[in-house]
């Protein structure tokens, strides 16, 4: 207990100097970086809800990724620039998405929900490409970012950084609070004994969709927040190699474990980041990577410090 | 729109469903057996393809090249499994899809590396290339032809190999009992590392036989790969009878869909409605097809027995 709370105050303390540091460095590409590995935190800390905690192999996970950045990109695209609006509608898109695909694949289980939730993000994908009027597959660019005015303008980069550190720390801790109260008691209990708790009177289907839909409209956030950081949107968002690759933080991180997608996005992005700095054929040293990470890392990152909560 | 036009495309439609039976056998039977999801198999696929086209210039026989190829690619697939996949039967299916997702990055990478990023030009040999006359009156490409029959050969003699013979016999018995056929005195390590070189071999073939039709790129694998899932869910994981008879459903859907959609819509609602609806939907409309059937059979057409 006393180590995770020394953990959390540090890497909460290194995120919170690193502006002033790197500004001071003159190096402002690294903020850009970690932004980017804090948003799709959000995404991974999303999906481990339903993945580590429900039991729920969604391998769609970029959609939501997806839908949250073309609703700002399309909203941005007709004028509205509005921030309020813009992510209000990126999050409730998103939800509702969720709640359609998630109705569907969680009547299956084991592989078939894996490859449902394939499917469905792969339609999303191809709608993505054949929208012509916003780029297609070639993506579109955002003029303007999403307008908070008087709150925090996202123009600026240090301003944006700490929103989505923010941001960040607020859906860890959102997970945190769903997980522990009684709805993610029940949501645990489906997943590590779907018989025991239908015998005592808890149905998992809607539990889990609900999970779902929250995961979902998490995950759109991330997108909208995405869609600023890059002022750019493109149907790659929904392709399903991003769909593993947000599966891959959170398992590298330590799935069931609160701060273990933090951990995995940052593991995963900045050991990307190093190998691309040193040569273009950098995946070629990455996949291996990741299956020896599999085969002798069963419990990721998060396991090393302390046992998994579930 | 004439019956030849219509006849033609559903030759084309079954021309892709074998090729989409090649991979889906080889995924599938591993599934079955192993309880393995290989999400490398298109890598699989792409490495046939490449080996093939780089063995017939290196020979400067197609034929040469396709034994090569085929090799090759048994070569590389059971070299994956003994590597390192065969530590992952025991685990869940997560680790497995993430494990081969690795693998995917590393192949695509490679063959950027040795080849280039570019697609390269595959040709249809000389002896293959010409057209067959139809009795509709039209004409359909030698090659073609040529891949509609290789498949259905493969796929009868993957009948008999399951059904009738001993390996095929060994097979089924460690898709029941794994424990039970190794206390029997059979090597299991030793048929897995084999029934995963076979899988890979067909993957081979499929991909070197689609060279020349599609392009020979780095991710050419994965495109057909989430097809060939559709196949295999739709079919039921892990029945050889539901991997055929969901890969020429696929098949038919996807090709038809391309062809007909567009101008359907455009004659049915507005030129307009066609344009823009026609491509969107045909490009999701085996996407639909596999959530329907599983809204209706969760387990597949063909739900293999113990899964």
């Amino acid at each position: 207990m006393r180590a995770r709370v020394i953990g959390w105050t540090l890497g909460i303390l290194i995120l919170l100097i690193l502006p002033p540091l790197v500004m001071k460095l003159g190096q402002p590409f690294y903020l850009d970086v970690v932004r980017r590995i804090m948003i799709l935190a959000i995404a991974a800390v999303s999906l481990n809800l339903i993945l580590g905690y429900g039991g729920l192999v969604s391998f769609g996970h970029a959609a939501y990724l997806g839908i949250g950045a073309y609703a700002v990109g399309i909203l941005a695209f007709y004028g509205f620039t509005n921030g309020w609006l813009q992510w209000a509608v990126a999050i409730g898109a998103s939800a509702l998405v969720a709640l359609g695909i998630g109705a569907v694949s969680i009547r299956t289980s084991g592989i078939y929900f894996i490859m449902i939730t394939l499917a469905f993000t792969q339609m999303l994908y191809y709608l993505g490409i054949s929208l012509e009027e916003f780029g297609g597959d070639d993506g579109m660019r955002i003029k303007v970012k999403s307008q908070f005015p008087g709150l925090v303008n996202l123009a600026d980069p240090v301003a944006f950084y700490y929103l989505a550190l923010v941001l960040m720390l607020i859906s860890v801790y959102l997970v945190h609070r769903i997980v522990n109260s009684r709805f993610g008691m029940v949501l645990r209990a489906t997943k590590s004994n779907e018989a025991r708790s239908r015998a005592i009177g808890f149905s998992p289907y809607p539990y889990r969709l609900a999970a779902f839909v929250i995961a979902g409209a998490m995950c759109g956030l991330a997108g909208a927040l995405y869609a600023n950081h890059t002022s750019y949107i493109t149907p790659g968002l929904m392709s399903w190699q991003q769909s593993g690759d947000i599966m891959f933080m959170v398992i590298l991180g330590g799935m069931a474990s609160i701060a273990g997608p933090v951990l995995g996005t940052f593991a995963l992005l900045v050991v990307e980041e190093l190998l691309k700095g040193w040569t273009q054929h950098w995946q070629v040293v990455l996949g291996p990577l990741l299956v020896m990470s599999v085969i002798f890392f069963r419990r990721g990152l998060a396991g090393i410090f302390y046992k998994p909560d579930a | 729109m004439s019956f030849a036009l219509l006849f033609e495309q559903l030759l084309n439609g079954l021309q892709f469903g074998v090729t989409l039976f090649l991979m889906a056998a080889g995924l599938t039977l591993v599934f079955g057996i192993m309880n393995f999801i290989n999400l490398a198999h298109g890598s699989l696929y792409m490495v046939g393809a490449y080996l093939t086209l780089a063995a017939a210039q290196w020979t400067g026989s197609y034929l040469a090249g396709v034994a090569l190829g085929l090799a090759g690619t048994l070569v590389v697939g059971m070299l994956i499994e003994v590597v390192a996949l065969r530590a992952l039967y025991d685990r869940d299916h997560l680790d497995q899809v993430l494990a081969t997702f690795g693998l995917i990055l590393f192949f695509n990478e490679l063959v950027a590396i040795l080849w280039g990023r570019a697609a390269q030009f595959a040709s249809v040999p000389s002896f293959l290339s010409g057209h067959i006359d139809l009795f509709t009156g039209s004409s359909y490409p030698l090659y073609r032809a040529v891949i509609i029959g290789v498949g259905l050969v493969v796929a009868v003699l993957l009948w008999y190999v399951v059904t009738r013979t001993r390996l095929g016999m060994l097979i089924r018995a460690g898709a029941t009992n794994r424990t039970m056929v190794s206390a029997l005195g059979i090597n299991i390590r030793l048929l897995y590392t084999l029934v995963f070189g076979f899988g890979a071999a067909l993957a081979g073939l499929a991909g070197l036989m689609a060279g020349p039709i599609y392009n020979v790129q780095p991710g050419m694998g994965e495109l057909i790969l989430i097809q060939v899932f559709v196949v295999i869910v739709i079919g039921g994981i892990g029945s050889i009878r539901g991997a055929l008879v969901g890969s020429i459903i696929v098949g038919v859907v996807d090709t038809m869909g391309r062809a007909f959609l567009k101008p359907l819509l455009s004659t049915m609602i507005t030129p307009t409605a066609g344009e823009a609806a026609g491509p969107a939907l045909a490009s999701i409309l085996i996407y639909l097809l596999m959530a329907g059937v599983l809204t209706f059979r969760p387990q597949g057409l063909f739900p293999a027995r113990g899964t």
